[in-house]
């Protein structure tokens, strides 16, 4: 202890700074509250915009440069992220671009072209966000023109299959859904993102994607009495925990930023723990897999490559593309919210968790993780470190989250569902639910009602009615208790017919054929 | 043609231009009033104490232990006000109050060096209540009798004997909600105080002359020791016309009192639970019908929820009573309106203005009634078009009604509504968990404040020595395309290139007394104030010109940067040149006021509209059986500008206006704790932009066809154009009926759908869910669901 007390003390820790915009600007003295949203308009760069502070609206969206998975052709991408939750502190060493930094109307990008000439602001306010957004997937490397289609964003008529969400130019739409705007309705928007063509060659930014990402530096940075800290690695990590019991664990802000913000948390000492190495591997074994608790959502999409199917149909219906860009798998779990969406999933699947502290590493199911309203077993000092899930997995699984909105909206229930099926009948049914207890559950009773039941109408209804009846749902802004019960009986419903094919419920974001 | 609506040849109206400040917005550099502070010296920010009670005397206020927290400066209270302590222009909402009438009200504001030592100084202030009796929602005020203002009737013939001739009699309930404006960017004021004690406020506001008289009454100064400025604005939709004006009596206090500049700028939960929103209403209803599903009578009650103060509620109702008939001649009428007084944040004016409201009553009638009278529901509402000459219910004659038509039947055809009802019941019958509706809905919206002294406007014209010309004008930019309008008008009276004119924002040192931008009239207003203005210069010029190129005064003609007569022609900038030698005055103030409308408001009687603006839309959604939840499959729209003063704008008001009425009717949730818990009483639930969600891209139409309506040049009205801010928000009916129709195709023909407004994923749940169980009438009506009262024929 007293040794490695010297070696994260006495390793000097380089002057802050991060390069904004081309230009490095110093960071020495920014309390750790202080968001790059404040920062970057209170030097003067206004163009990003505060429309929420809470990760809803996307106004202050920015760019930041990011490693790309392994495997990938370029080392770097850009990412587009919310600018209103992450501390500036957190992006020590770290290259961010600003609406500014994109073009100037002497020399317009080509986004803010398309956005300026096909009228997609009106009041101008969410703009640069969207100009943002919509340059990270303009720049997104695998972005790759469709095949000639009809879609020009003005209208299909006919009865061809059209996905509305991806243009002729391989833009997805979903880029955007991070992004609010209250005067236009969209339509120029969109038309704007079909647009694009394929940035040049000789574009800095594209030019940026080949070099190396930015490394990430140690962080010291005080303001006062308070301090922000990232730590080079995992052992110095649960040593600084282990010396500072008042220390707020930090990975992708999106929770902590929205605390700081709305309710005026003032952490006097923050730990960064999303860059750690150790709690960002992604290995895929034949027992399990093992997903490293500081992998973004984005990041495990990537990393996973549709080897989850379960998980496949939570990540589109987990916030917006600029949290998902930010929020870390393992911080979902810590915070132990009852209306986090990887639970219910993860329950299904029958995840572990590896909690590592001063003593070691532990596994602890996930079914017995939770122990009350945003509690856990987790202990102070220690760290969730990955999320393994056994294999083989389940036959039939299925998300079903009900929310007020299709995308970017939390869930009133969300209900994961693994069931092994058989000869018509159900051997194995794991069932997890967020949204009706003081933390996400097991539906056991409907577990033990479908196990051993024949995969048909009548069984299948008859657990439905026991999952209607499981856990304490509440009546608040999001839904009233009869219909989050309704909706646990309907999801089972759904499901069944979405298996034996009576019905092909849409599901968000599948592609949709045309109108009648 | 009037000399007001003629075109010039190759006029700038009428070009499809981006928005004047496209390239600031998508650089960033357009700046707004809070964009400013960064750029100021020395700014105090400020934070308002806030209410926890719903409603409750102010029995003690303590504010030294603020003064504790390094860096508070200045804790501002009533005993600061030099002038008169009221935000509003009625005397109805105390700016620093000893009683507080919602949860949220500002009860003092704490100036402080940061941001941060604000808000931890407003923590610091004690403040003692006496918690009082509140009232939440509109059943509360009416089994209460908590009103204010007047209550309001339009009345024609005997509505209650036509109801008891009537072939077929229908009575109902609705209660539905407001919807918050949610303007991308929250109120925002900067203030500061010139070397002569005159106060500058830099203000996000859609009326910056009440701004300026509001502050200059709490000051206790006259309205010329005070000018506001208007930038332009992240979205006002009407949430800056009438709420703006307390946040910049903060700032101008503060600055007087500090000598400081003080920035007030409200974060979104702030705003959210100080500012008023869209009202919510409800009604109850008569209606009659005769055989042929001709409407002969209604009778209705509508109460708004007006909130803790009167701010806009009257003009509000009036303009939701002359709005009830919407599109339909109904022979007999009486409606009654009245606003309801609660411990809520005070409902204010908002895109539309009451005329939403009072159609949704109608629409929803037509909805529920088509199934009962066995008549399909877009005949229904063809049936009972008015026809050119008939009046409204308030005496109005109303004309233009083949427009209407026409905007119909190009709905109908291009968007094949034949075919498609014929598909979509194929559909319907092949799939028992997915159901479409399709839905066609017309929209009347009647243009003009209906305050008559409000339709008035003013710019003023400067034309410099080398020829480029500035322009500003009474209106304010909040994104609806008022500036580009504005110098296209500009370029198009003058004869010059776009390029040689300029706008500078909106001062109410510049052009005094404007109205509001609102009520859709701004470019009708402002822009025959500029055309005007334009006109007075040119014809001062004329005789110069005539005289240089030796010409008839008559034959000059001004085009294009050039002025010419006949063959002969020379530079516009030649021409002022000359012109300023020859010492002729060279800027104007120019003056418009709508002609031929009047009103009463004690009877609800007149012609308060210049011109109704009329447009169709159709809708077809798909709902998902299992959850309620429904996507928007294609809209067709139709709608009459008039002659498009500048289309790119036009279109993008259309659209923007039928998403935002889409929100209003389907997703957006406004929800109020109605429980006796006094620690929760009264307070927004959704009081932020994670409980309280506007449509996102998901939910724009998968196909949005919009059209403007052709042949439709509006005499007497700038260029021949219409107003378009409003009217295409109620468009969005379209979508609320064509998930009526979804939800009643779960159920047996002829089932009444009765549909919760809005229309969430959990409304239309429960909405089909009654409808399938409509299959099985031994089950009882739930009317435990909080449905208002089922449609009975009588
Ligand atoms: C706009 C918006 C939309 C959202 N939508 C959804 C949604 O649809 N579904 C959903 O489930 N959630 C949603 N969330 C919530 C949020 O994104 C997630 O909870 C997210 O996963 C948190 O990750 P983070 O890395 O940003 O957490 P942070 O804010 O950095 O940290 C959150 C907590 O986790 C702890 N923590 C972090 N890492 C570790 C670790 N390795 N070990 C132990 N403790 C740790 C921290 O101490 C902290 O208390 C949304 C949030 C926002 C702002
Ligand atoms: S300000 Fe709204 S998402 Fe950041
Ligand atoms: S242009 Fe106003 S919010 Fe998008």
């Amino acid at each position: 202890m007293t040794t490695s007390r010297t070696r994260s003390e006495q390793v000097s820790t380089p002057a802050a700074d991060l390069v904004l915009n081309g230009s490095r600007v110093p960071l020495d003295g920014v309390p750790p509250h202080t968001s790059l949203l404040d920062w970057v308009r209170e030097r003067g760069l206004t163009g990003t915009k505060e429309g929420c502070a809470e990760g809803e609206c996307g106004a202050c969206a920015v760019l930041v440069a990011r490693p790309t998975p392994e495997g990938s052709a370029e080392p770097t991408e850009w990412v587009a992220i919310n600018s209103c939750l992450v501390p500036v502190a957190a992006l020590d060493g770290q290259e961010v671009v600003t609406v500014e930094g994109l073009g100037s109307p002497e020399d317009l990008h080509p986004v803010q072209r398309e956005m300026a000439e096909r009228g997609g602001s009106q009041c101008g306010y969410c703009t640069p966000g969207f100009v943002c957004s919509m340059a990270a997937e303009y720049y997104r490397a695998d972005r790759t023109p469709r095949a000639a289609s009809g879609v020009d964003g003005s209208g299909v008529d006919g009865s061809d299959s059209v996905d509305h969400d991806c243009g002729p130019n391989g833009f997805d739409l979903h880029a955007l859904s991070g992004n609010l705007c209250r005067c236009t309705g969209y339509r120029p928007i969109r038309d704007a993102a079909f647009a694009l063509g394929a940035p040049d060659a000789h574009d800095p930014l594209v030019s940026r994607r080949s070099f190396p990402p930015p490394d990430v530096p140690r962080t010291r940075i005080r303001s006062g009495d308070e301090e922000f800290v990232r730590p080079a690695d995992l052992g110095e990590a649960l040593e600084i925990l282990t010396r500072h019991p008042e220390a707020l664990v930090l990975a992708g802000s999106t929770d902590l930023g929205v605390a700081i913000n709305l309710q005026g948390l003032r952490p006097p000492f923050v730990l960064a723990v999303d860059r750690l190495p150790e709690l960002r591997e992604l290995h895929v074994g034949d027992g399990d897999i093992r997903i490293g608790a500081a992998l973004t959502l984005s990041e495990v999409e990537r990393g996973l490559a549709g080897h989850v199917p379960l998980l496949d149909e939570l990540f589109p219906q987990f916030a917006s593309p600029l949290i998902r860009n930010a929020a870390t798998l393992g911080s979902n779990l810590a915070t132990a919210s009852p209306i986090g969406d990887a639970a219910p999933v993860l329950l299904a699947l029958e995840a572990s968790l590896v909690l590592t502290g001063p003593s070691g590493d532990r596994v602890v199911p996930l079914d017995g993780f939770f122990t009350g309203y945003r509690e856990t077993v987790r202990a102070a000092d220690e760290l969730i470190r990955e999320i393994r899930i056994p294999l083989p997995l389940a036959g039939t699984t299925a998300f079903h989250k009900v929310a007020k909105r299709r995308f970017d909206d939390i869930s009133s229930v969300a209900v994961g569902f693994a069931l092994d099926i058989a000869d018509g009948t159900v051997r194995r049914a794991r069932i997890g639910v967020g949204g009706i207890a003081a933390t996400p559950v097991r539906a056991r009773a409907t577990e033990a009602a479908l196990e051993g039941m024949r995969w048909s109408p009548e069984p299948v209804a008859r657990a439905a009615a026991v999952l209607a009846t499981e856990g304490t749902p509440i009546s608040d802004m999001r839904a009233s208790d009869r219909y989050r019960r309704a909706m646990l009986e309907q999801s089972l419903l759904a499901l069944f017919a979405r298996e034996t094919g009576e019905e092909s419920a849409e599901r968000p974001g599948s592609a949709q054929e045309a109108t009648s | 043609m009037s000399h007001l609506s003629a075109r010039p040849e190759n006029p700038v109206v009428g070009e499809a231009l981006p928005h004047e400040s496209a390239v600031l917005h998508v650089t960033g550099r357009a700046l707004y009033t809070d964009d400013l502070h960064p750029r100021t010296k020395d700014v105090l920010h400020a934070w308002p104490v806030q209410s926890p009670h719903a409603h409750a005397r102010v029995t003690q206020l303590e504010v030294c232990a603020a003064y504790e927290i390094p860096g508070v400066v200045r804790v501002l209270t009533a005993g600061d006000v030099p002038g008169v302590n009221d935000s509003g222009t009625k005397n109805d909402e105390p700016l620093f109050p000893d009683e507080v009438c919602f949860v949220g009200q500002a009860v003092c504001w704490v100036l402080g060096e940061t941001l941060e030592a604000a808000r931890l100084g407003a923590a610091e202030v004690r403040v003692d209540y006496e918690p009082l009796r509140s009232i939440v929602t509109i059943a509360d005020a009416i089994k209460a009798d908590s009103y204010q203002g007047a209550t309001r009737t339009v009345r024609r013939g005997n509505a209650m004997s036509a109801l008891a001739r009537a072939a077929h009699t229908f009575t109902g309930e609705i209660t539905f909600a407001g919807q918050e404006h949610f303007y991308l960017e929250t109120h925002a004021s900067l203030a500061t105080v010139g070397d002569d004690g005159r106060v500058f406020v830099q203000s996000s506001t859609q009326h910056p002359t009440e701004t300026q008289e509001i502050v200059a009454h709490v000051l206790g100064v006259g309205a010329h020791e005070v000018t506001v400025q208007c930038l332009r604005m992240g979205g006002g939709f009407g949430g800056k016309e009438e709420q703006p004006h307390g946040f910049a009596a903060v700032a101008a206090l503060g600055a007087t009192l500090t000598g400081r500049p003080v920035r007030v700028r409200l974060n979104r939960t702030q705003d959210l639970t100080m500012t008023g929103k869209r009202h919510g209403f409800h009604a109850a209803w008569r209606v009659g019908f005769d055989h042929d599903g001709h409407l002969v009578a209604l009778q209705t009650t509508l109460t708004s929820d007006g909130g803790w103060s009167l701010d806009l509620s009257e003009p509000v109702l009036a303009r939701a009573l002359c709005h009830v008939d919407n599109a339909y001649w109904i022979p007999d009428v009486e409606i009654v309106g009245r606003v309801a007084r609660t411990h809520k944040t005070s409902q204010t004016a908002f895109r539309g203005f009451g005329g939403p409201q009072g159609m949704l009553v109608t629409e929803d009638i037509i909805g529920r009634c088509a199934p009962l009278l066995g008549i399909e529901p877009h005949e229904l509402r063809r049936r009972n078009f008015y026809t050119d000459g008939q009046t409204t219910p308030y005496g109005q004659v109303v004309h233009q009604t083949e427009r209407l038509v026409r905007a119909w039947d190009q709905v109908t055809s291009t968007a094949e509504l034949e075919r498609r009802r014929g598909a979509l019941a194929g559909f319907n019958a092949a799939h028992e968990h997915v159901k479409r509706g399709l839905a066609i809905t017309p929209v009347k919206f009647g243009i003009s404040f209906n305050f008559t002294a409000m339709n008035q406007g003013g710019a003023l014209v400067h034309v410099y020595r080398d020829g480029t010309v500035l322009i500003n004008h009474g209106g304010t930019e909040m994104g609806q395309g008022l500036h580009t309008k504005m110098l296209q008008v500009a370029a198009t009276a003058l004869g010059v290139p776009l390029s040689r004119v300029r706008l500078a924002p909106t001062r109410t040192d510049k052009v005094p007394n404007t109205s509001a931008t609102a009520a859709s009239a701004g470019a009708d207003l402002n822009g025959g104030a500029i055309k005007d203005a334009c006109e007075q210069i040119l014809a001062r010029l004329r005789p110069v010109a005539a005289e240089r190129m030796e010409v008839p005064v008559e034959d000059v003609r001004f085009e294009g940067g050039e002025v010419r007569a006949g063959e002969r022609s020379m530079p516009w900038a030649e021409l002022v040149h000359t012109a300023y030698l020859s010492r002729v005055q060279l800027f104007a103030a120019g003056y418009y006021r709508t002609e031929g409308i009047h009103w009463d408001p004690e009877i609800m009687h007149g012609t308060p509209f210049k011109y109704f603006a009329y447009g169709v839309a159709a809708a077809e959604v798909e709902v998902d059986g299992f959850t309620g939840a429904y996507r928007t499959r294609r809209v067709d729209i139709v709608h009459d500008v008039g002659d498009s003063l500048s289309p790119l704008v036009d279109i993008g008001q259309i659209e923007g206006g039928f998403v935002q009425g889409a929100g209003w009717l389907t997703l957006e949730d406004l929800r109020w704790d109605e429980s006796d818990d006094p620690e929760r009483r009264g307070r927004l639930t959704t009081q932020s932009a994670s409980t309280y969600k506007l449509p996102s891209l998901s939910e724009m139409p998968e196909e949005l066809n919009v059209a403007l309506l052709e042949r439709a040049h509006e005499e007497g009205v700038v260029y021949g154009s219409k107003a378009v801010g409003e009217p295409p928000l109620m468009l969005a009916f379209s979508v609320r009926e064509a998930l009526r129709q979804a939800c009643a195709a779960f159920g047996p023909t002829g089932h009444s759908v009765v549909l919760d407004s809005p229309a969430t994923p959990e409304a239309v749940f429960w909405a089909l869910d009654e409808a399938r169980r409509a299959y099985r009438p031994a089950v009882p009506e739930p009317t435990e669901l909080g449905h208002p009262v089922q449609v009975t024929q009588v």
